[in-house]
């Protein structure tokens, strides 16, 4: 279906993926750039989000509060995970990192199986963003809209705080050099907590978000996370931007594919990862030294 | 293995070397392979006989997704089985209606059921598989769901010299060009769903159709498809667009679109388990279910239930559905029986795994024995037998099971009577009329030995 009509649409919608991809990533990075910790737990955690969200608008019936129990109570999970486990991995090698995380995503995956089981859950938009909107040059569900502008002021909210704010700033220099904080009195650790709380809040802030586009099951984060990393490689691994540029370029990629030939977008969007890494590793964003 | 019994070499001295080669025939890697060891009988030992059924139980390895993206339609499958395995062990009635010489559990012996998650993949089923037959000396082994899973264990079992009997598989493929002779199917496919449901669906929409296709990327996706494009051709249905996606896609949006601007009059969506709800539930949200009509010419258990009314007037092809039990009594003894036990009523996956189950008992009955080549002659009798949809027979040139296919449609909100009665049945086409040529896609069935 090549034509303008589809081409402008699929130019759009990579757009909106994109966001989505973006503010999953910038979780992941940004834990990534400060610990060292490859969190593979990551895709659980933005299903957790849609789970913990699901339950709260099942007794509230209210959309918000659905967004606002997913987001805080993956950061909660989040800020647990690095008190009780994570740290003490993290003079560990990295293989332990990997393998903690990942089983710790396997059971976070496997509970809610336990207590929800396989059949997927629905959390509906809210009534003020159902339908489909006119864009005039094609029609695009209401909602889906809605969640670009959402993700538009999270990570704006997000850029703020690691920018703009002390916290933020010291959380920047612990990506650049983690000992060097530490060295001047800073409770390195303490920012560690609090960096996985909010890339943990991010994913679950995420999950709920996206809960009204997709159904939930309780794989729905495994195959986000697979994308969530190809992101952050061709952003750079560890850079807040480069997860905004490479979430809307993994976006594209898939929807522009799509257009030409859909069963070459995953393959494009691999192609376009190692085209990065062979051509500039430390990401398109990244500073050398840190991959 | 296959010269021994071809061989000349006298019984006695086969007994001899057996015997002195008692104990050491542990291979490394798990591979069983006692050429030289003999059974009861004067038959060479082949795959796990007679190892398997020396003992008074006898172990079927199952392997089903429990996770992923058919997790909903495995568990579905897995609960027929376990019923099958229960009722064959107590000699169920039901179960002699279909194995009249079946006492309690097959040949004298209780069945044991052994269980691994496929998560719908090939390489994790033939692993479990592989172990369940070296370790626990599987008799046969059943289970599905992925035709991909299907043709993988197909292989698996015709190299192992161990029955499958293929659970969920809609592929041409697997009693095509990817049969063996070690592998029987029962449940409909590509083929004859589509020649079932072309028909109606031209007598519904007319003739000379704009369509879109939604096909995952696999055996199971690109045979449905082709399928319902061969047999929609002399109406003049044509594509317009075919949107092939990944097992498991996070997101149909991309083909969605690609869909809304293809100016197709229908979507036919063979996506499955989830995939199936994802993207319909998408193409509701981009208005496209609002432009096109939407068909799933291979039906999902449970899509009605998880796409919360978007199946309304929707027409689909099936296995099964429970309220043919007005016309068929072996069906209503299944729904009983299974509602009592599991509490919902039985949807295509479970009645599938069952009846595949009850039959492969019948079979190994009525040979007198677990010997895979007499188990195997037994299906290509072609004897007419019973199962929860009429009378049917396995096919002896690709070993697919001859049964209707039944067309059912969408029951309007109004019209469902109880939370369960999501489909009317529009029409139960007799198997007969629907199959392809036996060798029409590729299949040759290999060895016995």
């Amino acid at each position: 279906m090549i034509n303008w009509a589809n081409f402008v649409s699929q130019v759009f919608n990579g757009l909106a993926l994109g966001a989505l991809l973006a503010l999953i990533s910038s979780g992941l990075t940004i834990i990534y750039g400060t610990l060292g910790v490859l969190n593979l737990a990551h895709g659980a955690m933005f299903m957790l989000g849609g789970y913990a969200g699901y339950v709260a608008y099942s007794y509230t019936g209210s959309f918000l509060v659905a967004v606002l129990a997913g987001s805080l109570f993956v950061g909660l999970v989040g800020i647990l995970m690095e008190r009780i486990i994570i740290r003490h991995f993290y003079s560990r090698p990295h293989e332990d990192q990997l393998l903690v995380t990942f089983g710790l995503g396997i059971v976070f995956v496997e509970l809610v199986r336990l207590a929800f089981g396989s059949q997927s859950q629905l959390v509906p938009a809210p009534s003020v963003f159902s339908g489909i909107t006119s864009l005039g040059f094609m029609f695009y569900p209401t909602y889906r809209l809605a969640v670009v502008g959402i993700i538009a002021v999270a990570l704006t909210a997000l850029f703020l705080v690691l920018y703009r704010t002390r916290i933020g700033m010291i959380v920047r220099a612990g990506i650049e050099d983690s000992m060097m904080v530490d060295a001047l009195g800073i409770n390195v650790y303490r920012v560690f907590m609090i960096v996985f709380g909010i890339g943990a809040m991010a994913a679950g802030f995420a999950g709920i978000i996206n809960a009204p586009v997709v159904s939930l099951t309780p794989g729905i984060g495994d195959d986000i996370l697979v994308q969530t990393f190809v992101v952050v490689v061709i952003g750079g691994v560890g850079s807040f931007p480069g997860a905004i540029l490479g979430g809307l370029i993994a976006g594209e990629i898939i929807s522009i594919t799509s257009m030409v030939n859909p069963g070459y977008a995953y393959v494009m969007l691999f192609a376009a990862m190692t085209l990065v890494l062979v051509l500039r590793p430390y990401g398109l964003l990244g500073t050398r030294g840190r991959e | 293995m296959s010269s021994h019994d071809k061989s000349g070499v006298s019984r006695r001295n086969v007994l001899t070397v057996g015997a002195s080669l008692a104990g050491a025939t542990l291979l490394p890697g798990g591979f069983v392979m006692p050429a030289f060891a003999v059974g009861a009988s004067d038959k060479p030992a082949i795959g796990t006989w007679p190892a398997g059924s020396e003992g008074s139980t006898v172990t079927i390895g199952a392997s089903v997704p429990r996770t992923g993206t058919y997790a909903v339609q495995g568990e579905d499958e897995l609960k027929g089985y376990q019923l099958a395995i229960e009722q064959i062990n107590e000699g169920h009635e039901l179960v002699k209606k279909i194995s009249p010489k079946t006492k309690k559990g097959v040949l004298g012996k209780q069945l044991n059921l052994v269980v691994a998650d496929s998560a719908a993949k090939p390489n994790e089923a033939v692993q479990a598989q592989q172990r369940f037959i070296s370790e626990n000396k599987a008799v046969m082994i059943t289970g599905g769901t992925s035709s991909a899973v299907a043709v993988a264990l197909n292989k698996l079992a015709q190299r192992e010299k161990v029955l499958f009997v293929c659970g969920i598989s809609g592929s041409n493929d697997t009693t095509g060009k990817d049969c063996v002779r070690y592998g029987v199917r029962q449940n409909f496919y590509g083929q004859t769903a589509s020649a079932a449901i072309a028909p109606i669906l031209v007598k519904t929409f007319g003739k000379n159709k704009k369509v879109a296709y939604m096909t995952p990327d696999y055996t199971y996706g690109h045979t449905v498809t082709k399928s319902m494009q061969d047999n929609t051709k002399d109406a003049g249905w044509t594509t317009v667009t075919n949107q092939i996606s990944p097992l498991g896609a996070p997101d149909f949006s991309s083909y969605l679109l690609n869909i809304a601007n293809s100016g197709a009059d229908i979507l036919v969506n063979v996506n499955w388990g989830h995939d199936a709800v994802l993207s319909i539930q998408q193409a509701k949200q981009f208005g496209v279910l609002d432009k096109m009509k939407l068909v799933v010419p291979y039906q999902v258990p449970f899509l009605a239930r998880e796409t919360g009314g978007l199946m309304q007037g929707v027409y689909a092809a099936t296995d099964y559905w429970w309220t043919i039990e007005d016309k068929y009594p072996l069906a209503k003894m299944f729904n009983d029986t299974f509602e009592k036990k599991f509490g919902y009523k039985p949807e295509w996956g479970a009645e599938n795994a069952y009846i595949s189950f009850v039959h492969w008992a019948r079979m190994v009955e009525e040979a007198g024995s677990f010997y895979p080549p007499d188990v195997i002659k037994q299906y290509e009798k072609e004897e007419t037998i019973p199962s929860l949809v009429g009378d049917v027979h396995y096919r002896k040139e690709d070993h697919q099971c001859v049964r209707p296919v039944i067309i059912v449609k969408g029951k309007m909100q109004k019209d469902m009577k109880g939370k369960e009665d999501f489909y009317e049945v529009v029409e139960i086409v007799p198997g007969k009329d629907l199959m392809q040529k036996p060798d029409a896609f590729g299949c040759k069935l290999g060895d016995y030995t």
